[in-house]
């Protein structure tokens, strides 16, 4: 419990640890997935699996949209730059995440034109700064950061920019919910819903999972106490036999979401019929492509990708972390061939993969502790 | 590209669409059409690769920052903040 006195409230943690103690059933095994990769982040960082009875598992959950997101995506991007000569623009997150001939960073290194960018918006301006290069963006997020490409998708067509385009690998959380309910070897509890997707689709949408697969879910905050609040929360849930949806961030997450945000989803999106995700295979209805309204800023409209499909390198066993299946560590390249220096996996990439976290805050802590 | 980072709204741009926030002492602009009723000067809110996605409070927006300190991901924010180009007279960052 070495992280408990930098909590904001040391005492509330401890009380909230007890609770859970004492609601916890010592015959049963929990399973309780957190959708979200902040809050994989934020456990891990607060060690918090130390406060909790060995009985309760904290299951990472697809939540980190680097991660999910197959490489042959980022090849598919990337070959807009060496097929058409664009400018290809991309957040932070997505430059390390290797494709199949290097990541985006390295491709940059070789002279290729990429920048990385902070919002959509910069990446309009660049195309308004270079009147005759195409400028591509290369979106990525769930429903935290797809609205911001609607509106700047809607600004370029007000300004009529015609040199500039979208890439859009924009996911939606819930069909990966589903599929991971659906999958055969499903043994989840509960769920610790995501903060932030939820501040933009509200609490309503996740009924279903109550509804028809009997399964609590709590939307979370990301500090400490609130997740440990979510987790009492599941726990009196499932000591009750109820299955709902609350809300322990109240403060910020609105039942029926934020209006302005879905209606420029609805505006600018449609759901593709299928897309694939890195470790969960195809799931229909899963991702947003731009409308044919606004095929002149699709760049997959505009261009044309050559589809890439990879397979992942066989020892790496992303799929079966991304899944709950097996635990970072007991992947075969963990600490040896993929590390947060080298890797070979998008877990490993983003502070928000459980790869990445678990090496940052357990691996190097123990290696600290052993040397 | 999912830190939340908080700002208070100082000012709101005169066209619409933006308005200029303030984060321990940086000032830049944001985008803050997602804002329903609209921003005003005063408020804080949460805010996603430049644009404000939710209103706050003053007290949540200190807890967030402590948050993000704690993650080790206050930097990261700062330069994300920094970062944002797109309020600029066109031509000022020749690249």
């Amino acid at each position: 419990m070495k992280f408990v006195d930098e909590f904001r409230d040391p005492r509330l943690i401890r009380q909230a640890s007890e609770e859970i103690r004492r609601l916890a059933d010592p015959s049963r095994h929990y399973r309780v997935m957190e959708v979200c990769g902040g809050h994989t982040h934020a456990i891990y960082r607060f060690a918090l699996a130390d406060l909790l009875p060995p009985n309760i598992e904290l299951v990472h959950g697809p939540g980190c949209p680097v991660c999910v997101l197959p490489m042959g995506r980022i090849d598919d991007g990337l070959s807009l730059v060496d097929r058409h000569g664009v400018i290809f623009t991309t957040f932070g997150d997505v430059m390390r995440v290797p494709g199949r001939r290097g990541s985006p960073l390295e491709h940059q290194a070789r002279g290729a034109e990429i920048r990385m960018v902070y919002s959509p918006l910069d990446a309009l301006k660049l195309a308004r700064e270079h009147p005759d290069r195409q400028v591509v963006f290369f979106a990525i997020g769930f429903e935290t950061t797809a609205p911001s490409t609607a509106l700047t998708v809607k600004r370029a067509r007000e300004l009529a920019v015609t040199n500039f385009s979208v890439f859009s690998n924009h996911v939606t959380i819930l069909p990966a919910i589903r599929a991971i309910l659906d999958s055969p070897d499903m043994r989840l509890d509960a769920f610790i819903g995501p903060g932030h997707v939820s501040t933009v689709i509200g609490a309503r949408p996740y009924a279903f999972i109550a509804r028809d697969y009997r399964k609590p879910v709590v939307i979370a905050g990301f500090e400490p106490l609130d997740l440990l609040q979510s987790i009492v929360m599941i726990l009196r849930q499932l000591q009750s036999g109820r299955a709902e949806i609350e809300n322990q961030y109240n403060r910020t997450v609105p039942w029926d979401g934020n209006l302005p945000a879905l209606r420029a989803l609805a505006d600018v999106f449609e759901l593709r019929p299928y897309f694939e995700w890195r470790g969960l295979g195809f799931i229909s209805q899963s991702a947003l492509r731009l409308r044919p309204d606004y095929a002149p800023w699709d760049a997959e409209a505009r261009f044309g990708v050559p589809g890439i499909q990879v397979t992942d390198p066989k020892a790496a066993q992303c799929g079966e972390v991304l899944k709950g299946v097996l635990k970072p560590h007991q992947c075969k390249l963990f600490a040896r061939e993929c590390t947060p220096e080298l890797p070979v996996g998008a877990l490993m990439v983003s502070s928000e993969g459980a790869c990445a976290a678990y090496f940052n805050y357990v691996h190097r802590r123990s290696a600290a502790t052993a040397g | 590209m999912c830190l939340a980072i908080p700002g208070q709204i100082v000012e709101l741009a005169s066209g619409g669409h933006l308005a200029t926030v303030e984060v321990s002492k940086v000032r830049r602009t944001i985008n803050i059409d997602l804002l329903e009723p609209p921003a005003a000067p005063g408020e804080w809110v949460l805010i996603h690769v430049g644009f404000a996605m939710s209103r706050i409070s003053a007290e949540e927006a200190a807890e967030q920052l402590r948050l993000l300190a704690m993650l080790g991901e206050d930097a990261q924010a700062m330069a994300e903040l920094d970062g944002y180009r797109f309020d600029e007279p066109l031509g000022r960052r020749p690249s």
